[in-house]
């Protein structure tokens, strides 16, 4: 099986040690991944913020650059969400069938990290050690869009020494929502504000979840607040080892 | 997209301001933020345990957007059977292109009966349109007679939800309203809901006996028998059906059902999504005019047909209006209805008030929500409103496009991005370029300030500086 990673932009860019998490999370499992350097980003916050059009050479460019692997892992459920559910969309609407029907193959071989690991792998213990008190934010594209459901809780109860503790109002939006945050900055800092109190209320040291963007933001909201917990994404916690 | 010659919406579908500033007052308001939260939260968790109830909820989602999707597909011909049933049946029918003309023809009725006071049922339609307005405007003064729309009109305010026009109000509040415009109901009133609701009740009933003309809306209307359906929890609205010698209904175009077989699949999904009730209190049913009581229907377009042009957008117009996407919504818990400037707040409001009016009448609605989903999860006639949400989002920044001379700084932005990101070398050497940004955490890690318009992030939130080497350049040394 080729396998290759697909980092996301921002993770590149902004939050390398969650690439390099999933890298050794993966070395650890024995499965031999590629990064091809050509990849760049998804298209995600194009089409969302109303420029489909500017997406399309990047849906060309991933299925181009992903074509070749049997399997491409991807550390968010947000741009995992886009591949499988805007790419072809997108590419038909700008009148392209032939990339629709390109983007629809490379997309059903996408996987975002805990879909790739407990579903293709069959892995749930993934032998990580983290001995401190956790909350999962479940994150709205992941829950939502790719219905994740309990795999990043199976992966997460099967990391030795961690204490779970369950988010109050987890199923709600963080307020993130890409140029949301920005172009709604105070609905979306009232939505940070409520999931923030949310996340204090547990007395977790770290909040976890599989979207690196919702982290950036939750994480923002926590550290600006002064509450001392940290964000950090599931591959980061997967990877930790005694 | 749209057809030349299909009206576009008017009438209560635009707000004085953007949504994130109407918002940002909203969010000042302690006391709408507590009723709100309250409120919707309730209704939530009621809601989900209504649907979890119906093994076959998901089918019966299914069944609802199929059933208004064929009538979407074909609602020219079911308008006609529809309105030749009403005649058969003795009732007259009156086709509105929008909200001018469907107020010309309900105050033009109105007025020939001589009667200075007309009552209403709870409708949406009649709101949209503006309909009290023109009826005060040609001096026919308007009774709510539903509970809450009696708070709003005696509050001299607007409905804030769908279901719930006053979910912005909370009970001390209302026995302020009631005491101030209610000279019968005497200063003993108390905030219990109990007896609120008992000062309306003996309010209301005088006007009752007496009203010669009644107004209602239509949750659905049956094209193969012309019956027309309301659902309602208070039996106000059969009041006004029943007892007035005129009654005129007024609906959108898109409420009309095939069959009344089709009922069966509604009357379970509508109830249990709206107020989480099993059956709601009262459904009533009439087909044509009875003996005592002249019937007119008045079928408003208002912008539908238009909508009716885009395969990806008419899906909107499965809504049966349950307002269970305002109450899942976060977006909307926090703002309340009245930021979104429409009689159509939340979730559906920002798909169906933008395709109604035109996306250039409202270019804010679209943007204001994360596209979490939790509506489209909890829609019982199962409308992607984040799909239709992108969609009118690109229908924004091409309508700007297109009107400016010198193309907006966000779509420039979005271009340069997209070149950077497109090229390896590009992409790579702007990742190192990155590193220059991270003298503004020199502190404890953290960007705490940074200038317009990522201003607005770093209000209220840290950014943590971006890492001395992107992971590329991690994996290529490796």
């Amino acid at each position: 099986m080729r396998v290759a990673l697909f980092v996301t932009c921002l993770v590149d860019a902004w939050v390398p040690q969650v690439g390099r998490a999933v890298i050794q999370i993966l070395d650890r499992l024995g499965v031999s991944v590629d990064v091809p350097l050509d990849q760049s980003c998804c298209g995600q916050m194009h089409v969302n913020t109303g420029y489909p059009g500017l997406a399309v050479p990047l849906i060309q460019r991933y299925t181009r650059t992903f074509g070749r692997y049997d399997a491409i892992v991807v550390p968010s459920g947000s741009c995992a969400a886009a591949i499988r559910h805007q790419h072809a969309d997108v590419a038909a609407s700008a009148g392209d069938q032939a990339l629709g029907r390109r983007a629809t193959a490379v997309a059903g071989r996408t996987h975002e990290l805990t879909e790739f690991l407990v579903d293709v792998l069959g892995v749930v213990d993934v032998g990580a050690y983290f001995p401190h008190r956790v909350t999962y934010h479940p994150a709205c594209h992941s829950m939502r869009v790719l219905r994740l459901g309990d795999r990043p809780d199976r992966l997460l109860r099967a990391v030795h020494g961690i204490d779970l503790a369950e988010l109050p109002d987890a199923a709600q939006c963080c307020g993130f929502g890409g140029t949301f945050a920005v172009k709604n900055a105070a609905v979306s800092a009232a939505m940070l504000a409520d999931k923030a109190a949310a996340v204090r209320s547990t007395r977790a040291a770290f909040c976890t979840a599989a979207d690196a963007s919702c982290l950036l933001h939750i994480g923002g909201g926590l550290s600006r607040a002064g509450t001392g917990i940290q964000a950090r994404h599931i591959a980061e916690i997967l990877a930790s080892t005694r | 997209m749209t057809s030349a010659h299909a009206p576009r919406g008017v009438g209560q579908l635009h707000g004085t301001e953007p949504f994130p500033r109407a918002a940002e007052r909203a969010l000042a308001d302690s006391q709408l933020r507590e009723n709100l939260r309250h409120a919707t939260s309730t209704i939530r968790a009621r809601r989900a345990h209504a649907a979890a109830e119906l093994s076959d909820w998901q089918q019966l989602r299914a069944a609802g957007a199929a059933i208004k999707d064929d009538v979407l597909a074909h609602l020219d011909t079911y308008l006609v059977q529809l309105e030749q049933q009403v005649i058969a049946h003795g009732g007259t029918v009156h086709w509105a292109r929008d909200a001018h003309e469907a107020n010309r023809i309900i105050t033009t009725l109105a007025a020939a009966t001589g009667a200075a006071e007309v009552v209403k049922a709870k409708s949406m339609t009649t709101q949209e349109i503006g309909l009290n307005e023109a009826l005060s405007a040609a001096g026919i003064s308007v009774v709510e007679t539903d509970l809450a729309e009696l708070i709003v009109q005696l509050g001299h305010d607007t409905p804030s939800h769908i279901l719930v026009p006053a979910i912005h109000r909370n009970r001390t509040e209302i026995r302020d309203i009631f005491l101030r415009e209610m000279p019968d109901a005497g200063p003993a009133l108390t905030d219990d809901p109990a007896v609120l609701a008992e000062a309306a009740r003996r309010h209301l009933r005088r006007t009752f006996l007496s009203a010669q003309v009644a107004i209602s809306g239509a949750n659905f209307a049956v094209a193969e028998t012309g019956t027309l359906v309301l659902v309602e929890s208070e039996g106000n609205g059969r009041m006004c059906l029943t007892l007035p010698r005129v009654l005129i209904t007024v609906m959108g175009i898109e409420k009309t059902v095939p069959t009344w077989r089709d009922l069966e699949v509604f009357l379970q999904l509508l109830p249990r999504s709206s107020t989480a009730e099993r059956m709601n209190p009262y459904t009533s049913m009439w087909t044509g005019s009875v003996d005592g009581q002249e019937f007119h229907l008045v079928l408003v377009d208002n912008g539908r047909s238009a909508v009716l042009a885009d395969r990806k957008g008419r899906t909107a117009l499965r809504c049966i209006r349950c307002s269970a996407c305002l109450n899942e919504c976060p977006v909307y818990e926090r703002t309340g209805g009245h930021a979104y400037g429409s009689v159509y707040p939340g979730p559906i409001g920002a798909v169906i008030t933008p395709q109604l009016t035109g996306v250039a009448a409202n270019p804010t609605l679209p943007f204001a929500s994360t596209l979490c989903g939790a509506c489209y999860d909890v829609c019982p006639v199962a409308i992607d409103i984040p799909s239709i949400l992108v969609q009118l989002r690109s229908r924004v920044a091409a309508g700007q496009a297109h009107r400016r001379r010198l193309p907006a700084a966000e779509a420039v932005t979005m271009s340069a991005m997209a070149w950077t990101m497109l090229g390896r070398r590009r992409w790579t050497w702007a990742l190192r370029a990155l590193r220059l940004v991270r003298v503004l955490g020199r502190g404890n890690g953290q960007i705490s300030r940074l200038p317009w318009p990522l201003s607005a992030w770093t209000a209220s939130r840290d950014l943590p500086r971006p890492p001395r080497r992107s992971f590329r350049d991690w994996w290529r040394r490796r």
